[in-house]
């Protein structure tokens, strides 16, 4: 008798008749169901039918846009070499508009245009795939939980790219598209802004993110653990407990002192995570409109201790008398 | 099919894994740390031992020449066309020129820079280029003794390691010159410059920073000096190119940022190390060079040693540090030379042009307090 030993399942279901699921109303499910071998090593092996409808075609074109306006940016950005691209890819990017063109519209393409409509049509893209998610679990009798946790870090999107840019009042706040250059402009904005380690708000949100993977753990581990007293089923045991969830709040209330419940760990790990980009959002938000320097806000509010100094009182040159200019 | 999966996953597997050992910058244990600040801030100098020791084998400095007699003939008298040395003795002037070739041109000898069948004739421009670059070093070792180089000094083989052209130079970069019709505005960055790491970050921080002389002297700061916004201030843009410099500076002294900085507030002086100030020095010294000695020489250097946008070969901190905080471990070079530590010609001297007779050479000055 196989049962659950990892996160690789060692059984794959294989039904004779691909599952359809419950019928809908309106129903726009595309494509033939089938099994893989591969997929089935991660989770189930069925593969399709997926839900289609307008909502997906519109989110995937306009996705679709975004990317090949970014891609083809970059790619004339290597004098349209495929090697080139292929080798430099990880350093090419659209950049957003210089500081000087301000919050203007439509800059010329080249120095920014193409930046804002690829923005656009990303953006349109997400939003349009949130609505389409809502609406899929509503059609389903389900609660809407999964929505807001893509709203959560939509948020942080759209404060990066657009609501942070708006109220700076210019677009050339905004991220690349780009794999190196948009790590680079977040080192630069750490930078820039005296060291957002000092931002309360991403103190919280770092907190959020490491505790979201260490929840993550622990209820992954306890619920593998026990498996096999049936916990696998452990949403009907959040109203009927059994022998898993016994043990595996005995376990935790031996080794910590106290334990989480069926529901409540659930719900720990979904507010976890989306505050991790909540609160993410709101300390960019506060960063150069609010906030100048991190740092020094945090002397003023007694966040940042003082160290003895090692060496000898150092001037800024800039101030001394007779400095060099 | 499950075979064959796992034969791909292993030979997947086998190339990274070989990719990872292949590929440069690896570094293995053991390290060499050495505390730079209070306990607790993280500022180390992180090395490897391996590559310390390989660094400071590779950053020697040359035994100087044998000292020779003082005579009373001064070399301007004895020899002629002697512009900045003329009251030079003329056993320390053939000295200094013997060290000279070996420090710039041991494999080419006297001849790259002279026509042996008359020395002091300037036809070769690699002679009005030292004779300016002596004025140079003169310049460093007296204007810039307190502020940056200290007692031990520059000579020429600080930058050069006995190459004509030193390693580490830079040239304006005006980015790819694409000629398509359309050509994207990529911001002089996104290019995988080694100038700035190879990272993402603009690459011509050098002609932005260590090209002109006359620049803001706030260019570079780019921190709020207050905790909120009182004034308008300045875009991720330009916290880029500062970052970029920074990580020039970084890699041409072989060190990291809290060499110089306490990183948890970069900006703050009263948190730094007495090396932000020397390197503060240090940019003005560059471009003060770069700006009097390099930029002026352009005109005689012939055209396959200009830049692609025709500038002179120019210094960075890297021409002289070469990966070390002290180029050549900090010896004291110029001891033994003191006629590179003081300015021995009007420091204004322009190299005689072409086919001109030298002007004469005005009485010596003083050497700077």
């Amino acid at each position: 008798m196989a049962y659950y030993q990892n996160i690789f399942t060692a059984v794959q279901v294989r039904p004779r008749e691909p599952e359809h699921g419950i019928p809908v109303a309106v129903d726009n499910r595309i494509g033939k169901p089938f099994n893989s071998y591969l997929f089935g090593l991660m989770g189930n092996s069925q593969v399709g039918p997926i839900y289609g409808g307008y909502l997906f075609t519109l989110s995937l074109t306009c996705g679709l846009i975004a990317f090949e306006i970014i891609g083809l940016n970059m790619l004339a950005s290597v004098n349209w070499d495929p090697i080139q691209f292929v080798r430099q890819l990880p350093w090419l990017a659209l950049e957003p508009p210089l500081p000087k063109y301000g919050l203007k519209v439509l800059p010329p393409l080249n120095e920014g245009g193409w930046w804002l409509i690829a923005g656009f049509f990303l953006t349109a893209s997400i939003l349009l795939w949130w609505v389409r998610m809502y609406r899929r679990a509503k059609a389903l009798g389900l609660g809407s939980h999964t929505a807001w946790a893509f709203a959560a870090a939509i948020w942080l999107y759209l404060v990066l790219g657009f609501i942070r840019p708006l109220m700076m009042g210019s677009w050339s706040e905004a991220v690349p598209f780009g794999i190196f250059p948009h790590l680079d402009w977040t080192a630069a904005f750490s930078l820039r802004y005296g060291n957002l380690f000092y931002n309360p708000f991403h103190m919280l949100s770092i907190t959020f993110l490491y505790g979201s993977t260490l929840l993550f753990a622990m209820h992954g581990a306890t619920i593998l653990a026990t498996s096999r007293y049936g916990a696998e089923r452990e949403i009907d045991q959040i109203v009927d407990r059994g022998t898993a969830t016994e043990r595996a709040a005995l376990f935790w209330r031996w080794t910590m002192g106290f334990n989480a419940t069926m529901e409540s760990i659930h719900r720990w790990a979904w507010w976890f995570a989306v505050l991790t980009t909540i609160t993410g959002g709101i300390g960019i938000l506060l960063t150069g409109t609010v906030v100048d320097n991190w740092y020094l806000w945090a002397v003023k509010h007694g966040v940042a201790p003082s160290y003895p100094q090692v060496f000898g009182p150092i001037t800024d040159p800039l101030s001394a008398p007779g400095g060099t200019p | 099919m499950k075979t064959l999966l796992l034969v791909a996953a292993a030979v997947v597997a086998a190339f990274l894994t070989i990719a990872q050992f292949g590929t440069a910058g690896w570094t293995r244990p053991p390290i060499l740390a050495q505390q730079h600040g209070f306990r607790g801030t993280g500022m180390d100098q992180i090395q490897t031992k391996a590559g310390a020791a390989a660094l400071k084998a590779a950053n020697v400095a040359p035994a100087p020449a044998e000292p020779v007699e003082q005579g009373t003939d001064k070399a301007g008298a004895v020899y002629q066309n002697v512009q900045v040395l003329k009251d030079v003795s003329v056993e320390e002037f053939n000295r200094l020129m013997a060290s000279m070739t070996e420090w710039v041109a041991p494999e080419q000898g006297c001849t790259y820079c002279h026509n042996t069948e008359n020395m002091a004739d300037d036809s070769l421009y690699q002679k009005k280029v030292a004779r300016r670059m002596i004025q140079m070093v003169q310049h460093i070792n007296t204007s810039w003794k307190e502020k940056h180089v200290g007692e031990a000094g520059v000579n020429c083989y600080t930058c050069h390691r006995g190459q004509p052209v030193p390693k580490n130079i830079w040239f304006e970069n005006p980015g790819p010159n694409y000629k398509t019709a359309f050509t994207p505005r990529n911001n002089g960055q996104n290019m995988a410059s080694a100038t700035v790491g190879l990272s993402s970050l603009p690459y011509d921080v050098m002609t932005e920073y260590f090209g002109k002389k006359d620049i803001d002297n706030n260019v570079i700061r780019v921190n709020a000096t207050t905790a909120l916004p009182e004034t308008k201030g300045k875009p991720i843009q330009a916290a880029e190119k500062t970052f970029g410099l920074m990580i020039h500076m970084s890699s041409a002294l072989g060190v990291n940022c809290t060499y110089c900085h306490n990183t948890r507030a970069i900006s703050d002086w009263s948190q730094s190390t007495p090396q932000r100030t020397l390197a503060w020095h240090a940019i003005r010294m560059v471009r003060d060079l770069n700006g009097d000695y390099i930029e002026p020489l352009t005109a005689t250097f012939p055209a396959n040693r200009l830049g692609p946008t025709g500038d002179a070969p120019k210094l960075n901190c890297a021409t002289c540090h070469n990966g070390q905080n002290k180029p050549l471990a900090g010896a004291h070079v110029v001891e033994t030379y003191p006629e590179l530590t003081q300015v021995t010609a009007e420091a204004g001297a322009a190299p005689a042009k072409d086919g001109e007779m030298p002007a004469p050479a005005p009485a010596p000055s003083p050497p700077p307090q």
